[in-house]
Order: C-alpha cells, then sequence, then structure tokens
C-alpha cells in the first residue's frame, strides 16, 4: 500500500519536473522563433508590401500591426498571442493562424498518422527479423533497404510512387466532392462520422501513396533502432538465464527478446515526429495535400511574417509537448525512468 | 599493417591491439580511427569502402562536371538549333531534356557540384562554430554552458527541415539566393550535433588525469582546450560529418524544392529540377524526375554508407572484431596458413567477440 502511494508520487513528482522544465525550453523556442523572424532586414510589411503601397500607407500598416513599436513590445505582443494560443493574424489574407491550424490540421495529422502505421507495419517486423538473424541475409537486405530508404528524399520517393502506382491507385484522379458535416476538421473522420463510406475509401486511396512516401522518410530508422534493441536484449542476462533453464530457442526470443525491443519503440516515435513534420511539408506540397505544411509553403511564397512564424511556433510547440507526453509514457512503463 | 609474418591473403592479418593502442596513444586521435578502419571487416568493410568509392564518384564528377557534361547547365540550343522541349532521351541527350529545353544529363552532373559546394560550406562552417563552442561549454562551464545548452536543445528539438526552411526564409530576404545564402540555411541545423558530441567528450575530457596534470602544471585554458581536449574530442567527429554531409544534399535540395534554395539561374540544382518536374511526372514524363533523383539518392547514400561504416567501426558497443590467427609456430608452417584461408580453417582460433 505504501509502496504504491511512493510509487504514483515518484511519478508524479517525475511529470511536474518534466512539466516544469519543458517551460525554460519552450520561452527558448519562442525567442529562437522571433528572433530568427526579426534578422531580416526591413519588417514585414515592406517586404510583403513593398512597392505596392506608397511611405505613408506603409508607415501606417506598420503601425497598425505593431511594427514600429520597441522589440520587447514586440515579443510581449508574440508571448500574449501564444499564450492565448491565437498565434497571430496573417497578413496576406487576414486569417487567424489558429483557424489555420483547426482547418488544415486534420489534414497533416491525418498524413502523419498514415506515415506512421506504414512504417510500424513495415518496419518492426522487418527490424526484429533482422535482429534476430544479424548479419544473415535477411539482416544485410533490411540494412540496405532501410539505407536506401533514409537516403531517398520525400521528394524523389513521392514522384517515383507515382510514376509507378499513380494511375493505378486512383492518385491521379481528383478527391470526389465531400459533402459532410463538419465536425473534427478531419475529412476522414467526419466521412465516418457521417457514415459516407464512399467518401472513406476515396480518402484512404488518395492517402495511400502520400502515407508511403512519407513512410518510407523514417521506415529506415524503425528497422534500425528496432533491430539494435533486440541484438543488445539479446545479449541479456537474462536471455542467458532463461536459455540455461532450457526455454526453447523460440521463446526465448519472443517472450524475452522482442518485447524487450519494442518498448523503446515509444522513443522512436517521438524522435521520429520531427523528422515527420518536416517531412509532410514536402509531402503535402508535392500531392498538394491540404494541410499545415502546404499552407506554410504558400505563406513563405508570399513573405507572410506573421503566418510564418505563427506556423513554426505551432510546430515547435507540437514537438516539445509530444516529447513531454513520450517522457511520460516512458515513465509509466519503465519505472528506472522516473529514477 | 603488421604483414610482415604473413603473406596478403582473403583475411588480411590485422594490426595486432597492442600495436593499435601504442600507435594510437603516440599519435592520438586520428591514428585510432585508421587503425580501427583497418581492422574492419564484414559489413561494416563493405558499407565504408562502398561508401568511400561512391563519395569519390561524386566528387569527381562534381570537381570535373565542365568537362563531363555535354552542355553547361544553362544550355537550351547548340548549333544554332534550340533543344527539344521534354524531348525524350535520345542520342543528343542521353537522359532528355527538361520543359526548358535544358539538358537533363547536363544538369545532373552540375547538380553534384552544387551540392558539393553548399555541403562542404555548410559542414566547415557547422563544424567550425560547434567544436568551437562546444569546447569552450564542455570546458568552462558556468552560466555560457547553460544558456548554450538550453538553446542548442531548443535548436535541435526544432524539426530539422523546418528550421532549414525558416533559415532559408530568412537568410533569402537577406543575401539573395547564393551557394553561401544555402550553406548558411543548413549550418544553423547541424550545429547543435557538433556542440552536443564536443560538449559531452570535453566534459569527460576536462576530468582525466592528464588535462589534470596539464592545469596543474600551470596550462592555460587556451594550451589545455588546444592541446589535450581538442584531440579527443575530434575523433567523434568524423561519424557526424559524413552524416551530415549526407544530410546536407537533402536539405539543400528540399530547400530548392521549395524554392527557397538557390536561384535556378546560377547553378543547377537537383531540389529545384525535382520541383519543375512534378508536372511532368503527371503527364507520364520519367526522365526528369528519375536522373537527379536517382543521382541524388546515390550521392547520399555514398555518405550514409560511409558514415554508418565508419560508426560501427568506431563504435565500440557496435565493433566486432575479427580474432586474428594465432600461429603456432611448431605446429604451423607459413604456406598452410596461406592456403587455409577460410575462417573454419583448423589450426587457427575462431570466433568474434561481440561488443
Amino acid at each position: 500500500m505504501s509502496n504504491t502511494s511512493k510509487q504514483s508520487g515518484s511519478l508524479r513528482r517525475y511529470i511536474l519536473t518534466r512539466i516544469a522544465l519543458a517551460v525554460p525550453m519552450v520561452l527558448i523556442l519562442l525567442i529562437l522563433v522571433f528572433v530568427m523572424m526579426r534578422v531580416a532586414p526591413g519588417d514585414p510589411i515592406s517586404s510583403s508590401q513593398g512597392g505596392k503601397l506608397n511611405a505613408t500607407e506603409l508607415a501606417a500598416r506598420r503601425h497598425a500591426a505593431g511594427f514600429d513599436a520597441p522589440l520587447y513590445q514586440q515579443f510581449w505582443d508574440y508571448l500574449k498571442s501564444v499564450v492565448t494560443l491565437n498565434f497571430g493574424t496573417t497578413f496576406s489574407d487576414r486569417r487567424s493562424v489558429r483557424d489555420i491550424i483547426i482547418e488544415n490540421g486534420g489534414a497533416t495529422l491525418t498524413l502523419t498518422a498514415g506515415a506512421l502505421v506504414f512504417a510500424a507495419v513495415i518496419g518492426i517486423p522487418v527490424g526484429l527479423l533482422a535482429g534476430r538473424y544479424r548479419d544473415r541475409p535477411v539482416d544485410v537486405l533490411s540494412r540496405l533497404a532501410s539505407t536506401i530508404s533514409y537516403a531517398s528524399p520525400v521528394f524523389v520517393t513521392a514522384p517515383l510512387l507515382m510514376l509507378a502506382f499513380g494511375t493505378t491507385s486512383g492518385q491521379a484522379s481528383p478527391l470526389i466532392q465531400l459533402n459532410v458535416p463538419t465536425q473534427t476538421h478531419i475529412l476522414i473522420v467526419d466521412a465516418a462520422l457521417d457514415g459516407d463510406w464512399d467518401a472513406v475509401t476515396d480518402i484512404l486511396q488518395h492517402l495511400l501513396l502520400p502515407s508511403i512516401a512519407l513512410g518510407l522518410l523514417i521506415v529506415g530508422v524503425f528497422i534500425r533502432m528496432i533491430r539494435i534493441n533486440l541484438i543488445q536484449s539479446l545479449q541479456g542476462d537474462y536471455i542467458e538465464a532463461a536459455r540455461a533453464r532450457g526455454v526453447r530457442e523460440r521463446h526465448v526470443v519472443a517472450r524475452h527478446g522482442f518485447r524487450n525491443a519494442l518498448v523503446p519503440v515509444i522513443t522512436v516515435l517521438g524522435l521520429q515526429v520531427a523528422m515527420l513534420l518536416g517531412g509532410a511539408v514536402l509531402t503535402e506540397k508535392i500531392f498538394n495535400w491540404p494541410g499545415i505544411g502546404r499552407q506554410l509553403i504558400d505563406y513563405i511564397n508570399q513573405r507572410d511574417y506573421v503566418a510564418v512564424q505563427g506556423i513554426v511556433t505551432v510546430f515547435a510547440l507540437v514537438v516539445v509537448v509530444i516529447s513531454l507526453l513520450i517522457d511520460f509514457v516512458n515513465a509509466l512503463i519503465d519505472p528506472r525512468v522516473r529514477y | 599493417m603488421a604483414t610482415t609474418t604473413l603473406p596478403t591473403g582473403p583475411i588480411e592479418p590485422d594490426a595486432t591491439p597492442a600495436a593499435g593502442t601504442a600507435a594510437s596513444s603516440r599519435f592520438g586521435g586520428l591514428r585510432r580511427i585508421t587503425t580501427a578502419v583497418r581492422e574492419a571487416h564484414g559489413v561494416p568493410k563493405f558499407m565504408l569502402w562502398t561508401g568511400a568509392v561512391i563519395t569519390a564518384l561524386f566528387v569527381i564528377t562534381a570537381v570535373f562536371a565542365p568537362l563531363i557534361a555535354p552542355y553547361s547547365f544553362d544550355t537550351y540550343r547548340a548549333g544554332g538549333t534550340n533543344f527539344p522541349k521534354q524531348g525524350s532521351p535520345d542520342g543528343d541527350h542521353w537522359f532528355g531534356t527538361t520543359v526548358q529545353s535544358l539538358d537533363v544529363l547536363s544538369r545532373t552532373i552540375y547538380g553534384a557540384r552544387t551540392a558539393l559546394e553548399v555541403m562542404v560550406l555548410a559542414v566547415i562552417f557547422s563544424l567550425i562554430l560547434g567544436v568551437l563552442l562546444g569546447l569552450v561549454s564542455g570546458y568552462f562551464g558556468g552560466w555560457l554552458d547553460r544558456i548554450l545548452v538550453l538553446v542548442m536543445d531548443a535548436l535541435f528539438a526544432f524539426p530539422y527541415l523546418l528550421l532549414a526552411i525558416v533559415a532559408g526564409f530568412v537568410f533569402s530576404g537577406v543575401s539573395g539566393g547564393g551557394v553561401v545564402t544555402a550553406a548558411l540555411s543548413i549550418t544553423v541545423v547541424y550545429i547543435p550535433q557538433y556542440y552536443r558530441v564536443v560538449r559531452a567528450s570535453a566534459l569527460s575530457a576536462r576530468e582525466a588525469t592528464f588535462v589534470e596534470a596539464a592545469r596543474a602544471m600551470g596550462a592555460k585554458p587556451s594550451v589545455v582546450i588546444r592541446k589535450y581536449l581538442f584531440g579527443n574530442v575530434i575523433q567523434s567527429v568524423p561519424v557526424i560529418t559524413t552524416m551530415n554531409a549526407a544530410d546536407a544534399i537533402g536539405t539543400l535540395a528540399g530547400l530548392g524544392f521549395l524554392g527557397l534554395g538557390i536561384q535556378p539561374t546560377e547553378a543547377a540544382e537537383w531540389g529545384y529540377d525535382l520541383e519543375r518536374a512534378i508536372d511532368d511526372v503527371n503527364a507520364g514524363m520519367w526522365w526528369t524526375t528519375l536522373y537527379p533523383g536517382l543521382a541524388m539518392v546515390i550521392a547520399i547514400l555514398g555518405f550514409t554508407l560511409l558514415g554508418e561504416g565508419l560508426n560501427d567501426v568506431l563504435n565500440p558497443t557496435m565493433r566486432r572484431r575479427r580474432l586474428g590467427k594465432v600461429l603456432l609456430p611448431d605446429h604451423t608452417r607459413r604456406r598452410t596458413v596461406t592456403a587455409s584461408a577460410l575462417p573454419e580453417a583448423p589450426g587457427a582460433t575462431e570466433g568474434e567477440a561481440v561488443k
């Protein structure tokens, strides 16, 4: 009884410490984003509207947007916009960045989830096989494959996938017109809630190639990480002990090896989120996927500083929050993590 | 290499461990790396050498691009006639032509040159900054160290492509879209990697007895860093450098793909070409995508294999050292060893040390 309360106490303490440590991290990230956005010469207004407006109008716009205020004032405003989860309003089309996130976030979420599913379905079995049969042909082949997949950027694999499967996968055909009520802003969930299964199938068809393209980016890391984990856990003393007890080799590998090799997958997942988000930007552009990444590229091309700053801030926060969550899950699973 | 006692066979006897450690203690960090490379075998050896060959080919292509490529990267006409637009590969244009009537083969070859230029610059920039900051931060500690750690951790947590995009976005506003701008955008991404590794090894080296001895004898911090820390710390760098070189090619192309990289008028760049080729893909034209894409994947693969091979060879937890054959002079003559070079050969100690 006292033991369990002590344990949950240490877990709570761990989580609180971890959150407390994340606060300066977030602050530094925000400062970084802010500074990077201010390194550019001139100000957002003149670089996006320069040439279109005359000097007095520019000055008026600058004043209205607060870009003539001292830097600390601007930073304070930026902090406020982050705390209120508003993230500012874009110049070019006067959208709140929050709306962009809500409306386009679902598509990015769907895409990254699809990529993760693909990476896990392919990566976990292959990684386990490679680790089990270390230095045998299956290991060498899988290492080669994972190295090649790691070496292939999304914008190479995606067009090649399109060339190979574009006509058969229904990728080329436009999405059918969807008349589903918006509830979650995640198209596929909305369609499912509406019971429109044709729409769900169509979305899944369109999701297939982008997910594979993005998933290939991280599947190599999956394979490698699981392989190494399995090799290391198969060297553990408890494996030897199990063998010494006469447990059959198949059971040793499956029960004692695989399980312990799979726990770190959660950590791998967390580390890959940053990579996935970066890759999602490219994938969304290639496949015209209506996610946040494509919005970011559009705003970059319009040199819309507020939009870029807001979207980048959201991406950074997402990464921090997910790494926090991963740490919590790890602490729950593995008591050693909580000191 | 201690080959004097044995003739060269399929399995070369490696430098004995004793000789290796003696040499490394005398000649410092880099010697330890070359010894480890010579001791490589099996898959790591294969990766190392395949990577090295591909990398060498890539560098040669890049350096001699004007001699190898049939046309310049921005040539669209020769002999008074324009090149065909989106022409499929034929005798005149082995890799076909693009929508702008440019020769794909030439652009692919010149793309290697651009990639190499940017990569070298980016690696040098981030190496200098990262190693310097890491050394100073790790050796002196204090508030500077704490702030730097926070900043670097924040940069590290950032999605790296996004970081390069933001940097490219900002720098392209400052200094235009040249090779240096692209290299700078990529540098920002890689500084934290060098910083972390170098700081960690500087931290542990600082506590080492020989550093303490140097300090006790009154060596100034700059001397300690230069003479004692640097050599120890620098060993961890080659693996990161090759991996970063691989990454830099991809990141540069990613920036180019998004229109944030090198201006198309300045040089041929694979990412830009691939972006232009997306429309061709929808029309079923494969050559504008396949060739630059393949070139890029091969180049990245070369550096990745080199880096992975180095990592397997240098990282003691991954290393599987091949045990050298022990010759028993009384029973075995040299000739028999030459004949039975297989691992299963009798009379030789066989086994692989894991770890």
